[in-house]
């Protein structure tokens, strides 16, 4: 197919155009983007705010803003990238534009309830906006009472009602998402042919629907103790503040593997294409992904070691935290083990890969020493954490979450991004990303608490080294941005398959049809089968493995 | 308080070597698997680089053997860091018996501490080296988190109940107190130091700012001035249960169960006395909730626990 039929065809994309046709479509693909304009709008925001605090933290002083105003930046850049980018990110543009293509759907299981998701999700961000421009919040993303319910006097539940709103967001896509995988997979799509991002998001979605109710509540118990006055987590009047971090972390603990799974689905996906091996260990690398979700709800008191809770509970919740490390090191086994004998290629999206790989090594096994109760009691709370818990969520979801976009952005598109353009972002990132945080640990060790707006001098030359590496890390985003949107207009033609990759969504066209596919698929083999020659039938529109 | 650069704090405490060494064996973990996994991926990216476009290699499906190898190595070696850990953090819950108490109220944004002695001091604490310490701790508004990263501890600080934590200093020299939960605007404020000294120089400094008062006294003082003394008899005549010898021991409650009487009962019985009613007694003690400062409380406590010794002694005379 040549570049000028391409254009002609028809596809989501120019089925019809105008604002409206964008705002009330009920098509996964075009909701997706919906989330991927929202998503980065709301990164660049969070990124802005990290802006803020790293250069604030260049002097000790604490000279370049008033702690008031520092105490509130940490807390946007925390509220706007956990909830407003991280959770949504990768589920809800990813997911959504793939999900149904991988299984060989038309759509997800609820269009319209995935539209109305997308509104819940900006009314949240709306509020939460609001708040921010009235002067904003500055209790911590953790929102610890009774802080944030008696003593702060900022916009603590204008704040936290747009969380809550935004929550049931989440829960309407992870229904939308299990719904869907049960229910909506193509002729022969069996449970065990699915692509690892699916049973990834399989896993999320669980989450989704079981955690975010209880955040909602707890969040909603500090909006009630703040504006009806009643004692609910106030020691003054019967409350128990510790009752607030019990909930809090119930679901945000397993809000930190909501942001991770779908990378490691995108993970998954990416490292068998650009091996064109089949994943090591597909069985395992499934399942491990459920056994996260699992035991991911068991072990919220790990937040919790030095908040005076029964030497024996911290133990319980010590040993059910190494046990969480298990499933991970699974994944990275066996994707290790997938390079192995395998024809790799070094494309963008495989740059990325790797440096999730190498990153998220550290980040998990940082979280090994968080979780060992003799060391935990002296670097909770410092820097250490910081630098620990960044790793997984920038260092692995966000490099997951760069890989997808770029890999899928053909699909997305059907336009090539820039190859020397994404490899020298993936580099700048990766450098950027190590010199922004390491020091973190060194510093964290060293005894540097989080949330200091003055520290002492004898830490400046790390957090010097930070600030530095977060500028050049600055520069690795802004770069994307750039050429990807360039490329939507300049980009070569991507042909449906550019990768060679297996999987459904590479059998349709680049940018896909509204309803993705000409015929039903009939899927008679795994999404790896990179063993199997490249079927004619691939370039001919027509389903492959028939 | 070294101003320099470094990259490794200062080791003060009796419990600072025992972390340090389970960092490092954490670390040398840590090192180890980082390095396979980044050698692996170099190397196989490097030496299975594709060559041509049409290569296509054999699939490998898993290898069941090697799965269970990597679940049980790590699985292995993240007990022993559980054991290693779970033990440490048993020692930190649990004080020597000869360990000294003082007390720490917390408020944003100041630590106040009070030696058993009477003295008091504000961001400051001063110690003796080679003696056990136990801070009784307790906040007057939100929670806060002691933290002196030279003795490698750190404990919150909450509002309506005790916590405590215990170190042991080695080292003679002054050390950074930091506040390690957020707590409101002046968080990073809310720093001291922790000076420890020679015995010698410590009782000389228990001296030089003495106010007279000890704790047992200044609390027995408040006792009577709240008129406890009227119902709390030491003989058990009174309308309440005697109070000697109570600290420590199991109290039966009404309706059968049985808790001690330890900081946070007593606490509790002082501001909520119909929280937990004693055996065979009535519930008509006042609530004294807004009568008595944190500090007040901890000093009444400080006489309670006094208490057995000094019955003790007067009878032994």
């Amino acid at each position: 197919m040549n570049a000028v039929e391409t254009e002609r065809r028809e596809h989501y994309l120019n089925v019809n155009y105008g604002l409206k046709s964008w705002l009330l479509t009920t098509d996964h693909k075009r909701i997706a983007w919906l989330y991927l304009v929202s998503v980065t709008f709301f990164f660049f925001i969070g990124g802005l705010f990290a802006t803020l605090i790293r250069l604030e933290l260049l002097t000790p002083q604490g000279d370049l803003v008033q702690a008031e105003t520092y105490n509130k930046f940490f807390t946007m850049h925390g509220v706007t990238m956990i909830f407003f980018f991280l959770i949504p990110s990768i589920p809800a543009v990813l997911g959504n534009f793939l999900i149904p293509m991988m299984i060989g759907a038309r759509d997800l299981a609820f269009p319209r309830l995935n539209l109305a998701s997308w509104y819940i999700y900006i009314l949240g961000g709306l509020f939460t906006l609001t708040a921010a421009a009235a002067g904003g919040v500055d209790t911590g993303w953790t929102f610890y009472t009774p802080y944030s319910s008696i003593y702060s006097n900022t916009n603590v539940a204008l704040t936290v009602i747009g969380i809550f709103i935004t929550g049931f967001s989440s829960i309407l896509t992870g229904l939308n998402f299990v719904v869907t995988i049960h229910k909506m997979r193509a002729p022969g799509m069996t449970w065990f042919r699915l692509p690892l991002f699916v049973w990834s998001h399989y896993a999320t979605s669980i989450i989704f629907v079981l955690g975010t109710p209880v955040l909602a509540i707890s969040l909603a118990l500090v909006a009630i103790e703040r504006l009806f006055d009643l004692g609910i987590f106030d020691p003054t009047r019967g409350g128990d503040p510790l009752l607030f971090q019990h909930l809090f972390w119930f679901y945000s603990h397993p809000a930190v593997y909501i942001m991770i799974l779908p990378g490691m689905g995108v993970i998954s996906e990416l490292i068998p294409c650009f091996s064109r091996k089949r994943v090591f260990g597909y069985e395992f690398v499934a399942f491990s992904s459920l056994a996260i979700a699992v035991l991911g709800f068991l072990v919220w008191g790990h937040h919790m070691f030095v908040s005076g809770q029964s030497v024996y509970a911290g133990m319980v919740f010590s040993l059910l935290s190494f046990l969480v490390a298990i499933p991970s090191a699974i994944k990275v086994f066996n994707w290790t083990a997938t390079l192995y004998k395998g024809s790799i290629s070094y494309d963008a999206p495989m740059l990325y890969a790797l440096g999730f790989i190498g990153l998220f090594t550290i980040g998990g096994l940082t979280g090994l020493f968080v979780a060992t109760l003799g060391v935990n009691i002296h670097v909770h709370d410092t820097y250490f954490v910081i630098a620990h818990f960044h790793y997984i969520m920038v260092g692995s979801a966000v490099m997951a979450y760069m890989g997808g976009i770029h890999f899928w952005w053909p699909k997305m598109t059907g336009r090539m991004y820039p190859e020397g353009w994404a490899r020298l972002a993936a580099l700048i990132i990766f450098i950027g990303f190590n010199l922004t945080f390491f020091p973190q640990f060194v510093l964290g060790y060293l005894g540097m608490p989080r949330r200091y707006h003055v520290y002492p001098p004898e830490f400046q030359v790390l957090n010097v080294m930070s600030s530095a590496g977060a500028s050049i890390l600055a520069v690795g985003y802004v770069l994307p941005l750039v050429y990807m949107i360039w490329s939507l207009r300049y980009g070569a033609v991507a042909g449906k398959n550019p990768w060679r990759a297996r999987g459904l969504e590479w059998e349709t066209l680049s940018p896909p049809p509204t309803d993705n596919f000409e015929v039903t698929p009939l899927v008679t083999a795994e999404a790896y089968a990179y063993d199997v020659a490249e079927p004619e039938a691939l370039y001919s529109g027509r389903p492959a493995h028939v | 308080m070294s101003l320099g650069f470094s990259l490794f704090p200062e080791q003060a405490s009796t419990m600072a070597g025992r972390v340090d060494a389970l960092f490092f064996f954490l670390i040398g973990v840590a090192v180890f698997f980082v390095s396979l996994i980044f050698f692996l991926v170099v190397f196989f990216a490097v030496k299975y680089r594709r060559r041509s476009e049409d290569e296509r290699p054999m699939p490998i499906t898993g290898n069941l053997a090697l799965e269970i190898f990597w679940i049980v190595v790590p699985l292995g070696l993240t007990m022993v860091m559980f054991i290693w850990g779970a033990l440490l953090f048993f020692d930190t819950y649990h004080p020597p018996k000869n360990a000294v108490e003082i007390n720490v109220v917390a408020k944003q944004w100041m630590w106040k501490a009070q030696h058993p002695q009477g003295q008091r001091e504000i961001n400051e604490l001063h110690v003796p080296v080679g003696q056990a310490i136990k801070l009784m701790l307790t906040s007057e508004d939100v929670i806060h988190d002691f933290f002196v990263p030279a003795f490698r501890i750190k404990k919150d600080v909450l509002p309506g109940r005790y916590t405590t934590m215990w170190f042991q200093a080695t080292k003679p020299g002054a050390y950074h107190l930091f506040c390690a939960q957020y707590c409101g605007t002046q968080h990073s404020g809310m720093i001291g130091r922790i000076v420890v000294m020679e015995p010698a120089d410590y009782v000389r400094w228990l001296g030089g700012g003495a106010t007279g008062v000890s704790m047992t006294e200044a609390g027995e003082k408040l006792f009577q001035r709240l008129g406890c003394s009227t119902c709390h008899r030491p003989d058990g005549t009174g309308q309440g249960p005697s109070l000697v010898g109570l600290f420590g021991k199991p109290v039966e409650l009404q309706g059968g169960k049985t808790v001690t009487a330890d900081e946070n009962y007593i606490r509790e019985s002082i501001l909520d006395p119909r929280a937990k009613i004693t055996a065979r007694y009535q519930p008509v003690m006042p609530i004294f909730k807004g009568l008595v400062s944190e500090e007040g409380i901890l000093q009444l406590i400080a006489y309670i626990k006094s208490l057995e010794r000094q019955e003790r002694e007067r009878t032994q005379r």
